[in-house]
């Protein structure tokens, strides 16, 4: 992946941070909570919901059990509509493919539409090294780009921001990038909406190239879709000549019907909606109808080595809703930097370790930044059993073993630091494995009970923090019952 | 009827109270209860922290301390949760990489027979009066085991609502995690305080006595958060309180 997020803390540090932040704190807390109330609303609305969710994940296995004919079928449907379609094996090739075609149109400048795929690969740094200016148009990722900030949600990429913060940074910086932000400018929604909406409309009408992700693409007709709140895309995608779309092999699906499933689970998993106000499909070219080129780039980065790992590779059926965000406590308390990547809470702390390998400090501490308490499972519309990739993903982590890493089968090493911990790990596992050694070690416990530290060194010391130790038993249950066992064969009770 | 009692390794160790407790209301519903002494920890530490090879040799000792009784019941939702969908998998993945002979079998043979207690009381002895006395105000924390992984639904809260005496107070965002979490507790010692502190401030404002689960773990946690702020509420298992009777109250 992209070196945009290299040099990140490990997760618990970088959570700290957040936990500590009572504005971030607040503004999470909030928009999420929101946000969950409603989803869950719009679900209770479809009787079939259960349905529709196993229907998406069986599409969705379908396709990646035969992503190679699927991806073929696209590639020559697209081509077949006046698209080209290019092949990108990870992020340099996916930046180099994209910057030479922008290249290639003489232009300085592109309107982007909100794109996770791009994101992955830094294709704005990119661009930007090559002397090509990228504008961001979703209002959200605007307001990322402007605060020079990156993003926090896959939905909602400045959910912690909070209108006042908009504000000064809209006042601050819209100046820099094209049209100022109006004077006095007040931080009620709909003036700041309606700034951005000015600051925008220039550069739509103005942006002969655009560079687009798409949420599926459709292998039978060659057909591209993009669901959106705020029609910023379909202006993206009619304007301007050139039309550039980078996405994630994954996004494909077989026929034009399986749509039918996604129009209703993706809108109201993500923004709560029955249907989202904007989809935009697109197909190759048509004359005088829409940009004259279109330049599809199918990006891997890490998604076929992802396949072929059988637990984990259940993480490519994800469609981007943001759900298992929006209910996961950790991301709540988090916040989406800590996951260090444009893929954030508990998708993130399973796409991201399989996308990039698990080398990075970041990488290995992201499948243990969950309690698994299991909520992030049981919204996710393609039922991705999210604990369970998680826990693949710790083994990996400690044990190491077999994995993919472009196309080739390795064993890795497991992480550093985790020498201790195993050892603590094997020395429990031979005690709890010989009761009568448990007993005793029960009884040495109960013997110090009366030495029971208040605050614990070590490992330990993260419980006594915060929290009192547990008080000591006088005797373990095991005792008891043999006590009793024991004045029961004397009184003739039990044989 | 026989059962064995599957008291895992923290009630063991730290709350044995949990388990009298669950032998004296066993034992009052007239269910004669077993222990089985080869038992220890079901492994759940060990695989959720990424060790599943060394919770192997737990699976295989819990399924064989528990072979031959019909019904095995425990008073840990997580634990119940950890053989009934986990240990199935770790015996085929441990068969399938060489390791374990038959493990899976004997994984798949335990799974459907292990009970969290309140699905024993409710499903199988059919009971949701179980004849408690417990003159206090209680709040209910479904852990997310019980409530996501074992689907325990509303047992526990029909079990307290049927206790004499008891005032049930409905907890804020109760189905929220309280981060335990295992060794989550230790790894991420930030984010889990600032869960659990939150998930004790609405235990609080329910102005409730008692805070009550099925999990000692999350109590652990949560009682722990309590105390070191000197809080005027106890952590209290489930079990616990369906003991209590007006003859024996909780001392
Ligand atoms: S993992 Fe599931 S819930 Fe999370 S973003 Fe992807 S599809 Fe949505």
């Amino acid at each position: 992946m992209t070196g945009t997020y290299l040099g990140m803390p490990a997760f618990p540090d970088a959570a700290r941070e957040a936990v500590r932040d009572e504005v971030l704190r607040a503004n999470l807390r909030h928009a999420t909570h929101t946000i969950r109330d409603k989803r869950a609303r719009a679900v209770a609305e479809l009787e079939d919901w259960d349905r529709l969710r196993a229907a998406g994940k069986a599409v969705k296995d379908h396709t990646l059990a035969h992503l190679d004919r699927y991806l073929l079928q696209l590639e020559a449907a697209v081509t077949a509509a006046g698209g080209t379609v290019h092949w990108a094996a990870d992020a340099d090739e996916a930046n180099r493919i994209v910057t030479e075609l922008v290249r290639a149109t003489g232009e300085r400048e592109v309107v982007k539409v909100k794109s996770m795929a791009t994101q992955e690969i830094g294709l704005n740094e990119a661009l930007e090294a090559a002397g090509i200016a990228a504008y961001e148009t979703d209002l959200a990722e605007l307001i990322v780009q402007l605060g020079h900030d990156r993003p926090s949600h896959i939905l909602v990429p400045a959910i912690h921001r909070n209108r006042g913060e908009i504000r000064d940074i809209f006042a601050a910086e819209m100046g820099d990038w094209g049209r100022p932000a109006p004077e006095g400018l007040g931080d009620d929604p709909r003036e700041l909406a309606e700034a951005a909406r000015l600051h925008l409309r220039e550069k739509f009408l103005r942006a002969k190239v655009a560079v687009s992700g798409a949420n599926f693409m459709v292998a039978e007709t060659g057909t591209l879709v993009v669901f959106e709140s705020e029609g910023n895309g379909r202006m993206c995608l009619t304007l301007p000549e050139t039309l550039i779309s980078v996405v994630g092999i994954e996004k494909v699906i077989p026929t034009f019907r399986d749509l039918e499933i996604f129009l209703q689970t993706l809108p109201r998993s993500s923004t709560a909606e029955r249907m989202n106000p904007y989809t935009t499909m697109w197909t190759g070219t048509a004359d005088g109808d829409g940009p004259s080129v279109f330049h599809l780039v199918l990006l891997d980065n890490g998604r076929t080595d992802t396949l072929a790992d059988e637990v984990g590779r259940q993480a490519l059926r994800c469609i981007r809703c943001s759900a298992c965000l929006n209910v996961c406590p950790v991301y709540e308390r988090a916040g989406g930097h800590a996951y260090g990547s444009v893929y954030p809470g508990p998708i993130g702390a399973i796409l991201s370790p399989q996308l990039r390998g698990t080398g990075s400090e970041i990488d290995a501490t992201l499948p243990y930044a969950s309690t698994l308490c299991g909520a992030c499972y049981e919204v996710c519309p393609v039922a991705i059993d999210i604990p369970e990739v998680l826990v693949h993903l710790r083994e990996r982590v400690v044990q190491g073993g077999p994995v993919t890493r472009e196309g080739i089968r390795v064993r890795i090493r497991p992480a550093d630091g985790h020498t201790a911990e195993r050892a603590a790990m094997r020395a429990a596992r031979l005690l709890l494995d010989r009761p009568d050694a448990l007993r005793a070690g029960e009884r040495l416990l109960a013997r110090a009970r009366r030495l029971r530290p208040r605050r614990l060194p070590g490992p330990g010391r993260a419980w006594t923090d915060s929290r009192e130790l547990p008080e000591l038993p006088e005797r373990s249950f095991r005792d008891w019952w043999a006590a009793r066992e024991k004045a029961a064969r004397e009184k003739g009770a039990r044989p | 009827m026989r059962v064995a009692l599957f008291v895992t390794c923290v009630n063991d160790a730290l709350y044995p109270r949990t388990g009298i407790a669950v032998v004296r209301l066993l034992e009052r519903l007239g269910v004669t209860v077993d222990f089985p002494d080869a038992q220890s920890c079901c492994g759940q530490p060990q695989y959720n922290t990424g060790y599943r090879r060394e919770a192997e040799p737990l699976v295989r000792r819990t399924a064989e301390a528990f072979a031959g009784y019909e019904y095995v019941v425990t008073p840990s939702g997580s634990c119940a949760a950890m053989v009934r969908s986990h240990y199935p998998r770790i015996g085929r993945a441990a068969e399938s990489e060489g390791r374990g002979p038959a493990l899976a079998a004997l994984a798949e043979d335990l799974a459907p027979r292990v009970y969290e207690l309140t699905e024993f009381l409710v499903d199988v002895l059919g009971v949701t009066d179980v004849g408690a006395y417990f003159p206090h105000t209680v709040t209910y924390h479904p852990s997310c085991h019980g409530l996501r992984g074992l689907g325990l639904g509303d047992r526990p809260r029909r079990l307290l609502a049927a206790v004499r005496g008891l005032e049930l107070r409905e907890l804020p965002g109760a189905e929220e995690c309280c981060g335990f979490g295992g060794t989550f507790a230790v790894k991420n010692p930030d984010v889990s305080a600032a869960m659990g502190t939150d998930k004790t401030a609405h235990a609080l404002s329910t102005g409730a006595e008692v805070l009550c689960g099925a999990d000692n773990s999350c109590l652990a946690h949560l009682d722990g958060i309590l105390r070191r702020q000197g809080a005027p509420l106890r952590a209290l298992h489930l079990a616990e309180i369906l003991a209590a009777t007006e003859e024996e109250p909780l001392v």
